[in-house]
């Protein structure tokens, strides 16, 4: 039996849903892109007296459930499947999108370059439990206008693994997107064989920008997945109930949904989000609070409700370091997720309300990732029954260490972490150097970066992708890409 | 010839395969490699190897297991020989949980991995006296001593060995090495015990160093 966790039932999922087809049918959504409230008055909804506002009926939100893929696949750079997101799988893959990297050496945030992102796609090949990467930081060493797109060229080039990712400049998303058809070699390929997911924020309250809901509509066009990032904030921009903020949250994914369908009905998507508890003591968005984690965990069941893949941006702390808030918040977030079943559970390496990635963290974190894996499995009985003949071998051995059932199901059944979880006795401890996580993390790092790794992706494929990175930094004022050793 | 035999003993006593241990050491018998060769570069370098390995976490507790009980099909065919060409094994470990004390696991995990760093190993089995693990150590010539707790209630009787060979004025002709999961360095250093050994590893490394300083 899976484990499975609940904080919804079926009668407050009715009356959140219901609610919120009534709030977008009469008090409808604000856009700012002409395009996109043409693409939905042009299907039918109604436009307030200031141009503004949209409002979907009931039916045309019905005919966007009804074409919704009720889970897809994500691929890595060869071509391989390594995500299946639906039902009640998951999947682990980084938090997204930190402006500081925390130094190992200092212990102090500062401004990652091209060589943190490289050690990170590196180590992320390594992350055995996290199955997709992230493009988890932004590197200050190009033009800022790339910002975005450099993250993916350097993570195409040096991880195989699918990529969590989005735009934030305005020809952000074409980069990006002539990136992956580098990769995968035709539209259809890439459409059929997806290789991203492509982050969209609605704005809260009840808001799509320019730029944001342009991109849902291209990806829809390219067959990019997305997954929706709504982020009301308790009793700030959204009520300060945790069904209010749901209510809230159902709204502007459901208007991302109408969006994406309406463009291309089919395109796959991820019922996503990152909405918070806000913190009115020190004005902030707490992501390892107990209400953040289970405003996620009720809109994941909204959305399994409409029977939509799930993403959450949870599993993450807003610790400065590598600490013991760092550890709890992360793994009470990482454990309810993969019980709640969210598909997509976006936070491995994330510190300081998603504003700082640490390397340490995220080996750190993919153990915990490892252990929730186990924990998905349940207790499954495994040659228990009869158990005669077990025992009477355990009284006359005085032991099972060897017994052939132990052999047989030892690595199936016991989750073994890696030596960055304590295990030893002290004696062990001390004499192993008495090192602390963060060392023990470090050392672990330092063991994947000094590995022998194939290149990813063929040299023509690496040459093409680097000449449509030049080609926009040159365009952007730069004279060459950072050197990659 | 002889060291691909050799090598692959150890290979395969690696994977625990005692069939293929057996085999390979008659083969090497056979073959007319030297009796201690095939003990000391056969079936120690492997066991010594696994012991690396379950060192470096790439193996666990039951792997080493099977690879003792594969060390021990091969070291059967060489018993007979070892004693024939009176070849001595490297020394000598009475081993014992003490009295008052039943929980003989951790003990007989040692002895399994010290047999299989080529001690001989005399098990003096569990709640064992103070008087009991004395006289065995002289009766039987024995480098070290042994002894095993889980309880804390029956800890200090591990002093009281020590004591007793005190008494009778033999304690320098053995090391003492204590294990089990109350115990620490500290508390061998307080009873005079020569060490504390935290797992199966550490004691084998910890009677080796003796028996080197010997």
């Amino acid at each position: 039996m899976r484990p499975k966790l609940k904080f919804l039932d079926d009668e407050l999922i009715h009356k959140i849903t219901n609610e919120a087809y009534e709030l977008l049918e009469n008090v409808g959504i604000e856009i700012h892109n002409k395009s996109v409230i043409s693409l939905l008055t042009d299907h039918g909804a109604k436009l307030s007296s200031d141009g503004k506002r949209v409002f979907l009926s009931h039916d045309l939100i019905q005919k966007a459930l009804d074409s919704t893929p009720s889970s897809f696949k994500l691929y890595d750079t060869n071509g391989n499947e390594t995500a299946d997101l639906g039902g009640y799988n998951v999947h682990y893959t980084p938090g997204s999108c930190a402006i500081y990297f925390l130094d190992s050496e200092s212990d102090e945030p500062r401004h990652a370059k091209t060589s943190d992102y490289l050690r990170y796609a590196k180590l992320m090949r390594k992350m055995e439990y996290i199955a997709t990467q992230s493009t988890a930081f932004i590197t200050n060493d190009v033009a800022e206008q790339i910002s975005d797109s450099y993250r993916l060229y350097l993570s195409l080039l040096h991880c195989e693994k699918p990529i969590v990712t989005g735009a934030f400049t305005d020809n952000g998303f074409e980069v990006m997107k002539n990136l992956q058809l580098a990769v995968r070699g035709s539209a259809e390929a890439l459409a059929s064989k997806p290789v991203s997911v492509f982050s969209a924020c609605p704005t809260a309250p009840l808001k799509w920008s320019d730029i944001s809901s342009q991109n849902v509509v291209d990806c829809a066009n390219a067959g990019i997945p997305v997954e929706f990032v709504a982020m009301p904030l308790t009793g700030f921009v959204a009520p300060i109930t945790l069904t209010g903020t749901l209510v809230q949250h159902t709204v502007e994914t459901l208007s991302g949904l109408v969006i994406s369908q309406l463009t291309k009905p089919g395109a796959p998507v991820l019922w996503g989000g990152s909405p918070a508890v806000f913190d009115i003591r020190y004005e902030t968005t707490p992501m390892g609070d107990i209400g953040t984690m289970m405003i996620d965990c009720g809109y994941n069941e909204i959305g399994k409700h409409f029977k939509i893949p799930t993403q959450a941006y949870i599993g993450l702390s807003d610790a400065k370091h590598l600490d013991a808030q760092a550890g709890f918040e992360t793994s009470m977030g990482a454990t309810l997720a993969a019980l709640a079943g969210i598909n997509n559970i976006s936070g491995a390496g994330m510190l300081d309300f998603e504003n700082l990635f640490s390397l340490e963290k995220l080996v750190l974190d993919n153990q915990i990732c490892g252990m929730t894996h186990r924990m998905l499995k349940g207790i499954e009985p495994k040659e228990d029954f009869p158990s005669k003949s077990l025992f009477e071998e355990l009284i006359s051995e005085g032991h099972l260490l060897i017994a052939d059932h132990t052999r047989k199901h030892i690595h199936d059944e016991i989750h073994f972490p890696s030596a960055v979880i304590d295990r030893a006795n002290r004696s062990r401890y001390r004499e192993e150097g008495g090192v602390t996580l963060k060392q023990r993390a470090r050392k672990e790092i330092e063991q994947h970066i000094a590995e022998e790794m194939d290149e990813c992706l063929t040299p023509e494929i690496r040459k093409e992708l680097e000449n449509i990175m030049l080609t926009e930094a040159k365009k952007n004022g730069m004279d060459s890409l950072p050197k990659i050793i | 010839m002889t060291n691909d035999i050799l090598t692959q003993l150890t290979q395969v006593l690696q994977t625990g395969d005692a069939t293929a241990v057996s085999d390979l050491t008659k083969l090497a018998i056979d073959q007319s490699i030297g009796t201690k060769i095939i003990l000391d570069d056969g079936l120690i370098a492997g066991m010594n190897i696994v012991g690396e390995r379950f060192k470096k976490h790439e193996i666990f507790l039951p792997d080493l297991l099977f690879s003792a009980k594969a060390f021990y099909a091969g070291l059967e065919h060489l018993k007979p020989l070892l004693l024939k060409e009176k070849i001595a094994s490297p020394g000598k470990v009475v081993i014992g949980t003490v009295q008052g004390d039943q929980h003989d696991i951790g003990k007989n995990l040692v002895g399994i991995m010290l047999e299989g760093a080529g001690f001989e190993v005399v098990d003096l089995g569990k709640d064992v006296s103070p008087e009991q693990f004395v006289d065995a150590a002289v009766e039987t010539n024995a480098d070290v001593i042994g002894m095993s707790a889980l309880l804390t209630t029956t800890m200090p009787v591990m002093k009281k060995v020590i004591d007793l060979a005190t008494e009778r004025k033999i304690k320098d002709q053995f090391k003492y090495i204590v294990g089990g999961a109350p115990l620490s360095d500290k508390f061998a250093k307080e009873i005079g015990a020569d060490a504390y050994c935290f797992d199966t590893v550490s004691a084998v490394e910890c009677v080796k160093g003796f028996v080197k300083g010997k």
